[in-house]
């Protein structure tokens, strides 16, 4: 993966930045020795790594703008992170810059039901925003699968999704208000407690911005009351074909389920093999979640039944219990698990129009015999968004590389087929070069005018979403 | 100016001499009156993709909104955002298009639901920059974090940052049942505390609106025997409140929710103002600024219709847009006569910081100056 050359300027003025830095924190806050920077090395794309120049760690809206001014003041890039999961390389360091955690952030502001709102510091992780106000009957809706660990930062900044988004939609849905500080250390706060944007939907592009615009250290999310129950079926069909036109057919049918959630025949077994969760062998398998009152439930799952035994499955299996429910679960949950027991792996994250399902499915398996290496599919059936998982060696030279041809393989179809690059996990750098593939010259130019915008000297994140070529000379500038 | 394709519209913007007036289809004369020749996207029109397994609508700006709707129905679908005729409060004339209410962000009251906005049904774009430049941005996929999301920059930005061309929309199915839920006789305070109590619960309200003259609207919609279960339940949960009286029938809740929609109500005033804000702020800016010559509210309490004469409007509008800058939200002036539109500020004004950003963004997308000149100002 190509980075930009680190400014030596900037590498030469460590100590000075350092000691600035050192002045408008608290000594804690504030790392800069090689073996403790470490740490910061990568975030979830492990395969890519490099220390930055220094992190900091800051308590306050405040502390974040003085570090920032501090930064554009020296010309020294500045990397947001929040918890360090992204999957996509979006809190990668460069050697110049400065990593700014917000974990630190983490308190929650103010909690409202009447006008259903939580507002929290950006460094609290997902599932704890739900833990302030699940006990009055309330939650927060976007779920990523690693929401025990993320920051509501790194969500907004990547515009996080989940299981559930089918129904609740993803953060851009949900966000109702930020507090942002732009890279010159100017404090903004954009939308609040209200339903709408006044004026340009700034929020709307901030939002899915990686960390590019501005570092958010508050939140206003939209929290919604917990349903009074849920559960899944499971359906198994002996075709892709057939449990994609089930899926539409479910949708056509007037039912919006919370999730339908697609597995393919390599990833039941492999999940099969680690979770032992009982799911028939068969090609593919559908869990479809329904909520709502008991009564509710049932006549919702009677009219999937009903639709599903059109299709002919080689398996229904209704869940009539908290157990039975957690049990058809296992499996899904546990995919990603099951393919690391088993292998390394890479995990994409392309989205496709529905109707498209089993022409991709059947070209990514004659590529997979192109290629040399196998996937399982795992995905958000309702919205497309697919988690295709190719199956490499680590340890063998040129796998890697092979892995990630493949895999740029998948996203050009997912594009060609009217579809996208990436669903929820962001560009990052994994997406970046990839960028031409969606976009025009003219389409990438002005999404990057919008960064000119916020953030002139293209000093946050800078070497993020676009690719290299298209913003060398704004980098450079 | 009245292109026929969006090469046609890249042409038109291209050449433009000076400022352009973009039209939908008219019907929603809102912001600054602009100066400059009319370009109507009336001719760029027509559905190119429908997909109801995938809840997919793609469609040319100019696109009739009737012609949208009337295919959705066939399908037993629809645009969930449920947007406003504005024809009705401005006694305007045309035919609502896609773009004009893409452009314009407009959502109705299921914007108080997990539905959402306009802008939150919105999967993409196509537009033609201040340059002639057509740019994409989103798709037609529901899940979609490639890149900046100009698809929501674009919504509500009244064409100040480029013309529409083309829109992909987000539809869901329609819903088997409604019902209504009436409390008559609260006032605002209590009516407001009756819809929280509403939409906290786990009924799936769908609309929560209040009209002082006849009191708290509340809707669940779905499944009809889900709509059954729900609508008593609520009922029991608000009878604190009041006698809760039950509208199931079908077509008089859909009725109802129309009106409410297109604010019907406030029609005959010659100004109103729109206000968005925290809806437990309702009873405040009642008090503080006064309830007009009428009023309805709707999101809960969180969109506030305020009606005023010629002669209040002025008054009326400061009021509100210094309430909100205080206390969070903003006020637009939706109607009113030319002259007070050429006069008044229309839009909420923005602190510094975010105005600046907010003419950042328009030096880049329209560097001349010639979409819409002013409108949002």
């Amino acid at each position: 993966m190509e980075m930009p050359v680190p400014n030596p300027g900037v590498l030469a003025r460590k100590a000075r930045i350092v000691a600035l830095l050192r002045k408008v924190l608290p000594e804690d806050a504030v790392i800069d020795d090689p073996t403790a920077t470490r740490a910061y090395e990568c975030d979830g794309l492990t395969a890519y790594r490099c220390p930055p120049l220094a992190a900091v760690l800051p308590r306050t809206t405040e502390e974040v703008a003085a570090v920032l001014k501090i930064c554009h003041a020296e010309g020294v890039p500045v990397v947001p992170r929040g918890s360090g999961t992204s999957l996509a390389g979006g809190a990668l360091p460069t050697a110049d810059s400065v990593i700014l955690g917000v974990a630190r952030l983490r308190d929650v502001l103010e909690t409202d039901y009447d006008n259903r709102f939580i507002r929290v510091q950006t460094g609290r992780t997902n599932l704890s925003v739900t833990g302030a106000v699940e006990a009055d009957g309330f939650f927060y809706a976007p779920d990523p699968s690693s929401q025990l660990a993320c920051a509501i930062a790194g969500n907004i900044a990547m515009n996080s999704g989940g299981a559930h988004c089918l129904k609740y939609g993803v953060t851009t849905n949900n966000l109702l208000g930020v507090t942002m500080v732009l890279m010159d250390g100017t404090v903004v706060k954009i939308g609040g407690a209200h339903m709408d944007a006044g004026g340009l939907d700034l929020l709307g592009v901030i939002c899915g911005s990686e960390g590019q615009l501005g570092v958010v250290t508050e939140a206003t999310l939209r929290i919604l009351p917990m349903p009074e129950g849920a559960r899944p079926v499971l359906i198994g069909f002996d075709s892709n074909e057939v449990a994609g036109a089930c899926v539409s057919d479910i949708i056509k049918a007037g039912i919006l389920p919370v999730a339908i959630e697609f597995m393919d025949r390599p990833c039941i077994r492999a999940t099969e093999a680690f979770a032992k969760a009982g799911y028939p062998d068969c090609e593919a398998l559908l869990i479809v979640e329904v909520e709502g009152a008991d009564a509710e439930i049932d006549t919702q799952l009677a009219l999937i039944r009903e639709i599903a035994l059109r299709h002919d499955p080689v398996e229904f299996r209704e869940s009539k219990s908290a157990e039975e429910s957690a049990k058809i679960w296992l499996g899904r949950k546990s995919a990603f698990g099951a393919m690391g027991q088993i292998n390394d792996y890479m995990c994409l994250d392309g989205t496709i129009p529905v109707s498209e399902l089993p022409y991709v499915l059947r070209r990514i398996g004659e590529m997979s015999k192109d290629y040399g290496l196998d996937v399982a599919n795992v995905f958000h059936a309702g919205d497309g968004n697919m988690h295709p998982l190719i199956l490499f060696d680590a340890n063998k030279p040129g796998d890697l590389e092979l892995c990630e041809a493949f895999g740029a393989d998948i996203l050009k179809l997912c594009v060609e087929v009217g579809g996208c690059l990436t669903g929820e996990h962001g560009v990052g750098i994994e997406k970046r070069d990839l960028m031409h593939a969606q976009f025009s010259t003219a389409d990438l130019e002005a999404q990057m005018r919008v960064k000119d915008v916020f953030d002139p000297s293209w000093l946050l994140n800078p070497a993020k979403v676009f690719p290299l070529d298209a913003s060398a000379t704004r980098r450079a500038a | 100016m009245q292109p026929r394709t969006e090469a046609e519209l890249a042409e038109a913007v291209r050449g433009a001499a000076g400022p352009l007036r973009i039209c939908g289809g008219g019907t929603r004369g809102i912001g600054r009156v602009v100066p400059g020749e009319l370009l109507s996207l009336a001719g760029i029109s027509g559905i190119s993709l429908y997909e109801p397994g995938a809840l997919t609508l793609v469609a040319a700006a100019g696109t009739p909104l009737e012609e949208i709707e009337a295919a959705l129905a066939a399908e037993g679908q629809m645009l969930a955002f449920e947007p406003m005729d504005h024809r009705v409060l401005l006694g305007s004339f045309g035919v609502p298009t896609i773009g004009g209410v893409v452009a314009a962000n407009v959502s109705g009251p299921r914007r108080v639901s997990a539905v959402g906005a306009c802008r939150d049904a919105l999967l993409g774009v196509r537009f033609v920059d201040g340059s002639g430049q057509v740019i994409k941005n989103g798709g037609r996929v529901m899940k979609n974090v490639t890149g900046y999301d100009l698809s929501k920059l674009m919504a509500g930005a009244y064409g100040t940052l480029g013309v529409l061309s083309e829109v992909a929309l987000k539809v869901l199915p329609r819903p088997e049942a409604e019902t209504v839920l009436t409390i008559a006789g609260l006032d605002a305070g209590q009516a407001v505390k009756a819809m929280a109590a509403a939409l906290g619960s786990p009924y799936e309200v769908t609309g929560a609106a209040y009209d002082p003259a006849r009191g708290v609207h509340m809707r669940v919609e779905g499944l009809r025997a889900s709509v059954q279960y729900r609508a008593r339940e609520l009922a029991a949960l608000l009878a604190g409140f009041g006698t809760v009286a039950l509208e199931e029938d079908r077509g008089a809740s859909a009725a109802l929710w129309q009106q409410i929609r297109d604010v019907e109500r406030l029609a005959p005033h010659q100004v109103v103002v729109r206000v968005s804000m925290k809806p437990s702020d309702l009873p405040v800016i009642l008090q503080d600024v006064g309830a007009g010559d009428d009023y309805l509210a709707d999101w809960g309490g969180g969109l506030l219709w305020i009606a005023a004469s010629e002669t209040d409007g002025p008054a009326l509008l400061e009021n509100l847009q210094q309430f909100c800058a205080r206390s969070g939200g903003h006020a637009t002036l939706v109607k009113a006569p030319e002259a007070m539109r050429r006069s008044l500020r229309s839009f909420q004004p923005e602190p510094a910081a975010l105005a600046a950003l907010t003419a950042g963004l328009r030096a880049r997308f329209d560097p001349r100056g010639i979409l819409n000149p002013g409108l949002m100002e």
